[in-house]
C-alpha cells in the first residue's frame, strides 16, 4: 500500500496534492501495490469526491474535533497511526511546506528517514529516488531506507492526470488517538491579508525586475508595463537585497514561487535560486542585454537590449493600440 | 535569554555548477563558501532578541574544518560563541545531523548550558532537506514551528508567523522551542569591521562527532536534463516591442 | 549588431580598458577595418577592469610608467571621467618616511606637483586619520579616480563612429592559425577572421589567448584583496564617488579611498595567491564576475586591524559594515612591468597586457604609434614583451617572480635590489670559479654575474682611504667598498671580468652586409676583422640600443649587445631580415662564454698563453681575430667599456672553465683579480664617461645629445638617417654631462652618495627643464675611485651645460654641490684613452 496524504488549506484542495497523487498512482502501478489518500481534519471531507478520479483504492477521512485547525504534530500523529495499522510500503506528500513539515514529523516520531522532494522513485532493493537539490538545478540519485518509506514529492515534476480508468475507492472515517502534545504547535489565529488585487502567485503575467533595473525608481516603468497587461511585479534576490523591492515580491528559491502564464524577466542575468522560483511559468519572455545572460536558456522569448529602453517601446506600442 | 542558531557551510554558487569527477560533489576550487539565505536571517534573529533581552548566542554547524569559517561569520555578526561539529569532508543525512546536534546540546546541558530558543533555516541550500530542526525538536521533546517570517518572544513564548497564500498563520508555543526561519523575517546586516576583529577572539569549541548511519544516502549528482526550450529571439533593443506586443496578444494578455 | 566578418586588418581581443583605448588610437591613426571581441558582455565584459578601484596616483620611481599615466590622466580628463581628489601616501615609519622623500624626488625628476606634508598637514586634509600611528605623509594633488568602464565605452564607441571599429561582444575565441609564423586568423564561437594583426588585450586571459598561438605572454594572475566598507558616518554628506583624498597606507601595503558614503580597502600586504588562467571560471560559473573570486577572510585579518588603527573614528563602529569583498585578480609579470609590442614568437600578434587602469589610456596611444609610425614617442623598451628569454616565458618562472613581487607593489624597492626566487638559470662557464672566489651575484636576464668578489676584501687594506665605505645604509645596499678596491687593482695591474651574459648573434648571408648596415649609425662596410661599436636608431632618431659589430667575413657580422637587452635587439634584427632568407641570424648567446681581461698588464699576461701576436701593431685597438689560448680557440676582440688595455675572449661554453684557469694561472704573477660588474657597469665605465643602455641611451635623447654623434655621416641609408641628420643640424636641447660631486656632507653630518634618479637643480635650487619639457635628473652615479671623485651623468640643456659650471642635486631632499666636468664625451679618466690604445 502506498499512502498519499493530501494537502488542504480549510478545505481548499491544493494543485500540488493531485500533482502528488498523480505520481504515487504510477508509483503504485509499479510496485504493484494500492494507493490510498488520506485527508485530515473535519473541513477535507468535500474534497474526497475530487480525489476519486486520480484512481485510488481508497480514501481515508481522518476526523476529530481537534483537527479543526492545521497541526503539524497531530497530522504527523495521522500518518504515524495508520502506518502501524496498515503497514503501508511508502508514504508520500507533496513537496509543499506543509507537506515537508508534516513529513519531517513522521520521520522524527518513526525515527525514520525521509526523502523530502523526490523527482521519481525507483522501488526495489535498494529502493532509489530521484531528489531535486539546490532548488531543482541539480538532481540527486539516493537510496532511501526504512519502512516505510518517507518521501514528499517535488513541485511540478508532474501535472496532475486524471485516471483513464478507476474504480469508485472505499471510503473510511479514521479517528486516531491524540496526545496533548500533538496540539502543542497549531494554527491559533489567521491573519488574512486583502491581497490589493493582483498578487505575484495570482497574476497571469508577473515582470521580474533584477540588477539591471538599476534602482528602485528604475521599477516604474515595470509598474507601468504591469498595470497595462493586468500582472504583478516582483525582483531577483539583487533587487530586495539593494532595498529596490520588499522581500514579499522577490521571485526565487528563497522567496516566491510562481506561476504566471508569462514571465517576463528584465534585467535578470538568471541565478540559479532565480529560476527556480519562476520555473513555474508557463512561457517566459527574458529582456536583458546580455545575450549571454543564462535565463535565456530557460526563455521561449527574447529580446536583447536595455529594459530602460525595451520596456518604454512596448508601453508606447500598447497605448498606440 | 540563551539562543541556539544552527547552520550550514555551502558553496556559494554561480549561474552554473560543474560536478566533480566521481559525481558526488559540486567542484569548489574557484567558489567562496556561504549559508543559506534562511540561515543568514536565523542569525540576525538570534543577534537581535539577544541585543534586544540581552543573553547569549551560540552559533553551531556540523561540517569540516572550513567550516569554521561560517561561524567567524555569524560572530562577526554579533553571535557570542560558535560550537564546531567537525566531521570529515562528505555528507550527513538530515538523521545524523540532527542526533549529533542533539548530542552536542545535551552535552552543554550537562555542563549547565542550556537554550531557550533554537533556531534554524527551514532548509539548507544545497540538500533542502526541510527536516533538521524538526527531528531537533522531537528528540528534545520540544515544540517545533517551521517557516517562519516573524517572530516574537514575549512572556517565554514565542509568537510566531508562517506567511501562507490567503495571509499569516498565527502560532504560539511556549520556550524553549526550535523555530525554523525563513528568508524575509529581517534584512540581515554584513558583519562589521569591528565585528570581525571580535570575531577572532570569541571562543569555537570543537566536537568531534561519531556517526550514527544515514538513512538516506546519496549515489551521485547530475545535471537535469536540458528542457530543450529553444528560445525565439524577438529582436534587439526597441525595435522588438511590436513583436513583444503582438506575442502579448497572443497569449491574450491584452486584447488583440 | 552586424554580422561577424571573415576578414579584418586588425582583430583587437578583450574589451577591458585596454583593448577600447588601443581601437580608439589606431582609428585615430587612420586604421579601418577593426574588429574587437570578447567573451563578456559590454560594457563590463568581467575582467578586472570592472572591479578596479581605479585610483590613479602618478608619481612613480620610474619615467616610463610616470610617463604612461600622466598621458592616462589627461586623456581621461579629456573625456570627463576624471575626478582629481587629490592623494596621501602615509608612512608609519621612519624608513618609510625616507622612502616618502624618494617619492619627493621622483615627482621632481618627472615633473610632477608633489609635497612632504608632516602628520598636522596630513590631518588638515583627511582629518581621521590616527595622529598616534603616522609619522607624516606625500601628498599629490593631481591624484583622481576615473570611471574605467565609462571611458572604455566612449573610446570604444568613437572608434565606432568613425568607421573604424566594430565591436562583437559575447564572442569568445576558440583558436588561432598562424602560418609561417605570421598570424592568419582567429577563430571565434561567431566564427572565423582572417586578419593581419592581432592584438591581444585580454588582461588575466592574456596566456591562454596568447598560447592558442603558440605564443607566451608571461603574466600571473595574482589576487588583490578588497573590501567595501560602510556606511561611513563622516562621509553621510559626501554626495559623489569621490570627495576626500585618497590614502596610500604604504607601511602596510594598502590603501583606502573614500567612494560616495563608503570607505573601498584594498591591499597589497597578503600572501601571494595565484591563480591559473586556465581555472579563472566562465561568466556562468562565477558568483560574481570571472575576475571577482572568493574573498579569502583570514588573509585580510591582519589588514582590517590595520585599517581600524590607523582609521579607527571611522571604522570602529558596529555600522560600519563589509558590504563587498573581493580577491579581485590582477596582472602580474615577473619584473611588475606590462608586456606591451609583437611577440618575438608571431608575426603581427601583439600583446598589451598586464596593463592597469592608470597606464591604460596611454599605453593604448603608445601601442597605435608603435603599429603605425614603427615607433612610439615614449621609450617602450621596459615593457616592450621581447626583453624576456624563453626561460622567462615558462609558467614556474613567472609564478616565482609574481609571488615574489607582489607585496613589492607598494613596498620600498631599491634601486639595485636583487631577486630572490628563480635565480641560477643562468650560469657561466666560470661559475665555480667565481663562486670560490666569493663572487656576490647580481641578476641579468637570468645570468647570476658576479658583482663583487668578497675575496677582494684584501683589497680594502692595499687601498686604504682611497676606498671609502657609504656610511649611509640605504647608499650602501646593495654595494660593497670592495667594488672601488676591485677597480683600483685592475686599474694597477690587471683583472678578469665573466661578461658571459653577452647577448651574441651572428648575421650571415649574401644580404647580411645591407641589413647591418641598414640598422647601424656607423659605416658597416668595414674591413674583415673590424669591430665597430655604433648606436642603433628609431625612425625618429631615438637611441634604440648601442652595440658592438665586428665583420667576420665579407658576408658575415657578429653582433654582442647587453644581455639584458639581447631579446629586444634580436628581435629588431630578426624583424628586418629579409624575406628571401639571403641573410639569417644565428644566435650564439649559449654557445659562446666571455671573459674580459683588462688593465696594465693585460698584454704581459694574455701573452703567455698565446703564440699569436697580439702587440699593438699585431692587434690594433677596435679588431678582432681569432687566437690559441694554451688549447683553447678563443675569438679575442680588442675592446674596452673599462678604459685600460685588453681584450673581450670569447670561447665555446665547454671549455669555459679551462680558459679561466689559464688566464688565473697566467695572472698570478701579474696580480691578477676577479672584478665584478661593479667595475665594469659603473665605476671604470663613469670615470670613461661611457653610456649605459637604459639610463642614458633610450628612445627620448637623440645621438647628438648623448653626444655619441659620430664625425662622419655614411653615405648608405639607415634606420633614423633623416632624423640623425636633422639632430646634427640644429641646437641640441640638452647634451649628456659628466658631474661630480663636491661635498658629500648632509645637515647630519653625514657623508651621502647618491643612488638611483635624483633631480638636479639650478644654482638657485630650480628644476632644471630643457626647451623641449624634459627636466634634468642623475641618469647615473657612482664613485670614481681613481679619481677620489663620485660621478654623476645628466642631461643639461645648454645654458647649465658648461665645464665648471655649478649646480645643486636634491637628495633625501637635501641639496649637494656638484660641478659639471664635462660637456659631450670626453672622459675624465685618462682623456686621450692612451691606456686603452696603447
Amino acid at each position: 500500500m502506498i499512502i498519499g496524504l493530501v494537502e488542504h488549506d480549510r478545505g481548499v484542495l491544493e494543485e500540488s496534492s493531485l500533482q502528488m497523487l498523480t505520481f504515487a498512482r504510477g508509483l503504485a502501478a509499479r510496485m504493484e501495490t494500492s494507493l490510498t489518500a488520506v485527508l485530515v481534519g473535519p473541513e477535507a471531507r468535500p474534497l474526497a469526491e475530487s480525489l476519486k478520479p486520480y484512481g485510488m483504492s481508497n480514501i481515508i477521512l481522518a476526523e476529530g474535533d481537534r483537527l479543526e485547525h492545521y497541526a503539524p504534530e497531530a497530522w504527523a500523529r495521522v500518518v504515524l497511526t495508520l502506518m502501524e495499522e496498515r503497514r503501508p510500503e511508502v508514504v508520500l506528500a507533496p513537496g509543499t511546506d506543509r507537506g515537508n513539515e508534516v513529513m519531517g514529523h513522521v520521520g522524527a516520531k518513526a525515527d525514520l528517514p525521509m526523502a523530502a522532494n523526490c523527482s521519481g522513485m525507483h522501488p526495489g532493493d535498494p529502493f532509489k529516488v530521484t531528489r531535486l537539490r539546490w532548488g531543482s538545478s541539480l538532481l540527486e540519485e539516493a537510496v532511501v531506507e526504512g519502512d516505510p518509506r518517507l518521501a514528499t514529492v517535488a513541485l511540478h515534476v508532474m501535472e496532475p492526470e486524471e485516471a483513464s480508468l478507476f474504480n469508485e475507492p472505499t471510503m473510511e472515517v479514521f479517528s486516531p488517538v491524540f496526545e496533548d502534545t500533538d496540539f502543542r504547535v497549531r494554527v491559533t489565529a489567521l491573519e488574512e491579508t486583502v491581497a490589493d488585487g493582483i498578487t505575484l502567485k495570482t497574476a497571469p503575467v508577473v515582470i521580474g525586475g533584477g540588477r539591471g533595473v538599476g534602482s528602485e525608481e528604475g521599477y516604474a516603468v515595470l509598474e507601468e508595463l504591469a498595470g497595462l497587461v493586468g500582472g504583478a511585479v516582483g525582483g531577483s534576490r539583487v533587487a530586495t537585497n539593494n532595498g529596490w523591492r520588499p522581500h514579499s515580491d522577490q521571485i526565487g528559491l528563497t522567496g516566491n514561487r510562481i506561476a504566471p502564464e508569462l514571465y517576463i524577466a528584465c534585467g535578470i542575468s538568471g541565478a540559479i535560486q532565480h529560476m527556480v522560483g519562476c520555473k513555474g511559468a508557463k512561457r517566459i519572455l527574458v529582456i536583458n542585454n546580455d545575450p549571454e545572460a543564462a535565463l535565456f536558456s530557460k526563455a521561449d522569448y527574447g529580446v536583447i537590449g536595455d529594459l530602460h529602453e525595451v520596456l518604454p517601446a512596448i508601453i508606447r506600442e500598447i497605448k498606440k493600440g | 535569554m540563551n539562543i541556539l542558531v544552527c547552520i550550514k557551510r555551502v558553496p556559494d554558487i554561480g549561474a552554473k555548477v560543474e560536478l566533480t569527477g566521481d559525481r558526488r560533489a559540486i567542484v569548489t576550487r574557484n567558489l567562496g563558501f556561504t549559508i543559506s539565505p534562511h540561515e543568514e536571517c536565523a542569525v540576525e534573529e538570534a543577534v537581535q532578541w539577544i541585543e534586544k533581552d540581552g543573553g547569549v548566542s551560540t552559533v553551531l554547524t556540523l561540517g569540516p574544518d572550513g567550516a569554521e569559517e561560517q561561524l567567524r561569520d555569524s560572530l562577526a555578526r554579533g553571535v557570542d560563541r560558535g560550537i564546531l561539529l567537525e566531521v570529515e569532508e562528505g555528507e550527513w543525512d538530515p538523521g545524523e545531523t540532527a542526533r549529533a546536534i542533539v548530542e552536542a546540546i545535551r552535552a552543554g546541558g550537562r555542563e549547565g548550558v542550556g537554550f531557550d530558543l533554537f533556531l534554524f533555516g527551514n532548509e539548507a541550500a544545497d540538500t533542502g532537506d526541510f527536516q533538521v530542526g524538526i527531528r531537533v525538536a522531537h528528540a528534545l521533546n520540544l515544540p517545533c514551528v517551521t517557516g517562519i517570517k516573524h517572530l516574537e518572544l514575549v512572556d517565554n513564548k514565542a509568537v510566531c508567523k508562517r506567511e501562507v497564500d490567503s495571509g499569516w498563520e498565527v502560532y504560539e508555543v511556549p520556550l524553549p522551542a526550535v523555530i525554523t526561519v525563513k528568508e524575509g523575517i529581517n534584512l540581515p546586516r554584513y558583519p562589521s569591521l569591528r565585528g570581525t576583529m571580535k570575531a577572532k577572539k570569541k571562543p569555537v569549541d570543537r566536537v568531534r562527532p561519531e556517526r550514527s548511519g544515514a538513512g538516506l544516502q546519496m549515489l551521485e549528482l547530475s545535471h537535469p536534463p536540458e528542457q530543450g526550450k529553444k528560445v525565439e529571439m524577438l529582436g534587439e533593443g526597441s525595435a522588438a516591442a511590436p513583436k513583444v506586443v503582438e506575442l502579448l496578444k497572443d497569449l491574450e494578455v491584452i486584447p488583440s | 549588431m552586424s554580422t561577424f566578418p571573415s576578414h579584418a586588418k586588425v582583430v583587437i581581443i578583450g574589451a577591458g580598458i585596454v583593448g577600447n583605448s588601443v581601437a580608439f588610437h589606431l582609428a585615430e591613426k587612420g586604421w579601418k577595418d577593426m574588429v574587437l571581441v570578447d567573451k563578456g558582455p559590454l560594457p563590463n565584459p568581467g575582467g578586472s577592469t570592472g572591479h578596479a578601484s581605479n585610483f590613479i596616483f602618478p608619481v612613480d620611481h620610474g619615467k616610463t610608467m610616470t610617463q604612461l599615466t600622466q598621458d592616462s590622466t589627461e586623456q581621461y580628463k579629456a573625456m570627463g571621467v576624471h575626478r582629481e581628489s587629490g592623494g596621501i601616501e602615509l608612512a608609519r615609519t621612519k624608513e618609510r618616511m625616507e622612502e616618502l622623500k624618494r617619492r619627493v624626488a621622483s615627482a621632481k625628476c618627472w615633473g610632477i606637483e608633489a609635497e612632504l606634508l608632516d602628520p598636522d598637514g596630513v590631518l588638515k586634509l583627511f582629518p581621521w586619520v590616527n595622529r598616534e600611528k603616522i609619522l607624516g605623509g606625500f601628498y599629490t594633488p593631481s591624484v583622481g579616480v576615473v570611471d574605467s568602464l565609462q571611458a572604455g565605452t566612449i573610446m570604444r564607441e568613437k572608434a565606432q563612429e568613425m568607421g573604424a571599429l566594430s565591436a562583437f561582444p559575447n564572442t569568445e575565441v576558440l583558436g588561432m592559425d598562424v602560418k609561417g609564423g605570421r598570424i592568419k586568423s582567429v577563430n571565434t564561437s561567431r566564427g572565423e577572421v582572417e586578419a593581419d594583426y592581432v592584438i591581444i588585450a585580454c588582461g588575466v586571459w592574456s596566456p591562454r589567448i596568447a598560447e592558442m598561438a603558440g605564443a607566451a605572454i608571461p603574466l600571473a594572475p595574482v589576487a588583490h584583496q578588497m573590501i567595501d566598507a560602510g556606511p561611513v558616518p563622516q562621509f553621510a554628506e559626501a554626495k559623489g564617488e569621490i570627495e576626500y583624498p585618497i590614502l596610500r597606507d604604504m607601511s602596510t601595503l594598502m590603501y583606502e579611498r573614500q567612494s560616495a558614503a563608503n570607505l573601498e580597502i584594498g591591499s597589497y600586504a597578503h600572501r601571494p595567491i595565484l591563480y591559473d588562467p586556465n581555472d579563472i571560471p566562465s561568466i556562468d560559473e562565477a558568483k560574481l564576475s570571472p575576475t571577482e573570486m572568493p574573498f579569502t577572510k583570514d588573509d585580510f585579518d591582519p589588514q582590517l586591524e590595520d585599517a581600524l588603527d590607523l582609521l579607527p573614528e571611522m571604522l570602529d563602529h558596529d555600522s560600519v559594515e563589509i558590504q563587498y569583498a573581493i580577491n579581485g585578480l590582477i596582472s602580474l609579470t615577473p619584473d611588475g612591468a606590462p608586456l606591451v609590442g609583437e611577440t618575438p614568437e608571431v608575426k603581427g600578434l601583439w600583446s598589451v597586457a598586464a596593463v592597469w587602469i592608470k597606464e591604460g589610456p596611454g599605453i593604448g596611444r603608445l601601442v597605435a604609434e608603435w603599429m603605425t609610425d614603427g615607433a612610439p614617442e615614449i621609450d617602450p623598451n621596459e615593457m616592450d614583451i621581447a626583453r624576456f628569454y624563453p626561460y622567462a616565458r615558462t609558467k614556474s618562472y613567472v609564478w616565482n617572480r609574481a609571488s615574489e613581487g607582489f607585496n613589492k607593489t607598494y613596498g620600498i624597492v631599491h634601486p639595485q635590489e636583487q631577486w630572490e626566487s628563480s635565480r641560477n638559470v643562468r650560469i657561466s662557464p666560470f661559475h665555480p670559479r667565481t663562486s670560490e672566489l666569493g663572487a656576490v651575484y647580481f641578476e641579468t636576464a637570468g645570468w647570476e654575474r658576479p658583482h663583487w668578489y668578497e675575496s677582494n676584501s684584501k683589497l680594502l687594506e692595499e687601498y686604504g682611504e682611497r676606498v671609502n665605505d657609504r656610511p649611509n645604509e640605504w647608499d650602501g645596499r646593495w654595494w660593497s667598498p670592495v667594488i672601488n678596491a676591485e677597480h683600483l687593482a685592475m686599474r694597477d695591474r690587471v683583472a678578469m671580468i665573466d661578461l658571459s651574459a653577452f647577448a651574441i648573434f651572428d648575421i650571415s648571408g649574401p644580404a647580411a652586409l645591407d641589413v647591418v648596415q641598414r640598422l647601424a649609425v656607423a659605416q658597416m662596410d668595414v674591413p674583415l676583422g673590424k669591430a665597430v661599436y655604433t648606436l642603433l636608431l628609431n625612425r625618429f632618431g631615438g637611441i634604440r640600443t648601442d652595440l658592438m659589430i665586428a665583420r667576420l667575413a665579407e658576408d658575415s657580422f657578429r653582433v654582442v649587445t647587453g644581455g639584458g637587452h639581447g631579446g629586444v635587439d634580436k628581435k629588431w634584427f630578426k624583424d628586418h631580415l629579409p624575406e628571401d632568407g639571403s641573410a639569417m641570424l644565428h644566435d650564439r648567446t649559449s654557445a659562446l662564454c666571455t671573459v674580459g681581461v683588462w688593465g696594465p698588464s693585460a698584454r704581459d699576461l694574455l701573452q703567455s698563453v698565446t703564440e699569436d701576436d697580439i702587440s699593438n701593431e699585431g692587434f690594433r685597438f677596435g679588431t678582432v681575430k681569432e687566437i690559441r689560448v694554451n688549447e683553447i680557440p678563443v675569438w679575442a676582440l680588442r675592446i674596452s667599456y673599462v678604459g685600460e688595455l685588453g681584450w673581450e675572449l670569447y670561447a665555446p661554453f665547454e671549455s669555459g672553465l679551462r680558459l679561466w684557469d689559464i688566464l688565473w694561472e697566467a695572472g698570478r704573477p701579474h696580480g691578477v683579480v676577479p672584478a665584478g660588474i661593479g667595475v665594469y657597469g659603473t665605476t671604470a665605465r663613469l670615470e670613461k664617461s661611457y653610456r649605459l643602455y637604459g639610463n642614458e641611451m633610450e628612445t627620448e635623447y637623440n645621438a647628438v645629445e648623448a653626444g655619441m654623434e659620430r664625425p662622419k655621416v655614411k653615405a648608405q641609408d639607415f634606420i633614423g638617417k633623416a632624423a640623425y641628420l636633422q639632430a646634427r643640424e640644429e641646437e641640441p636641447a640638452a647634451l649628456l654631462c659628466t658631474l661630480t660631486v663636491d661635498d658629500h656632507t648632509s645637515s647630519s653630518g653625514e657623508q651621502r652618495y647618491m643612488v638611483g634618479h635624483v633631480p638636479v637643480l639650478s644654482p638657485g635650487g630650480d628644476p632644471i627643464v630643457d626647451r623641449k619639457g624634459r627636466r634634468s635628473y642623475v641618469t647615473s652615479a657612482g664613485a670614481g675611485p681613481s679619481l677620489g671623485k663620485f660621478i654623476l651623468m645628466a642631461y643639461l640643456p645648454p645654458e647649465h651645460a658648461e665645464t665648471g659650471k655649478k649646480l645643486q642635486v636634491e637628495y633625501f631632499l637635501e641639496r649637494y654641490p656638484v660641478t659639471v666636468e664635462v660637456v659631450g664625451n670626453t672622459p675624465l679618466f685618462d682623456p686621450a684613452n692612451e691606456r686603452m690604445k696603447g
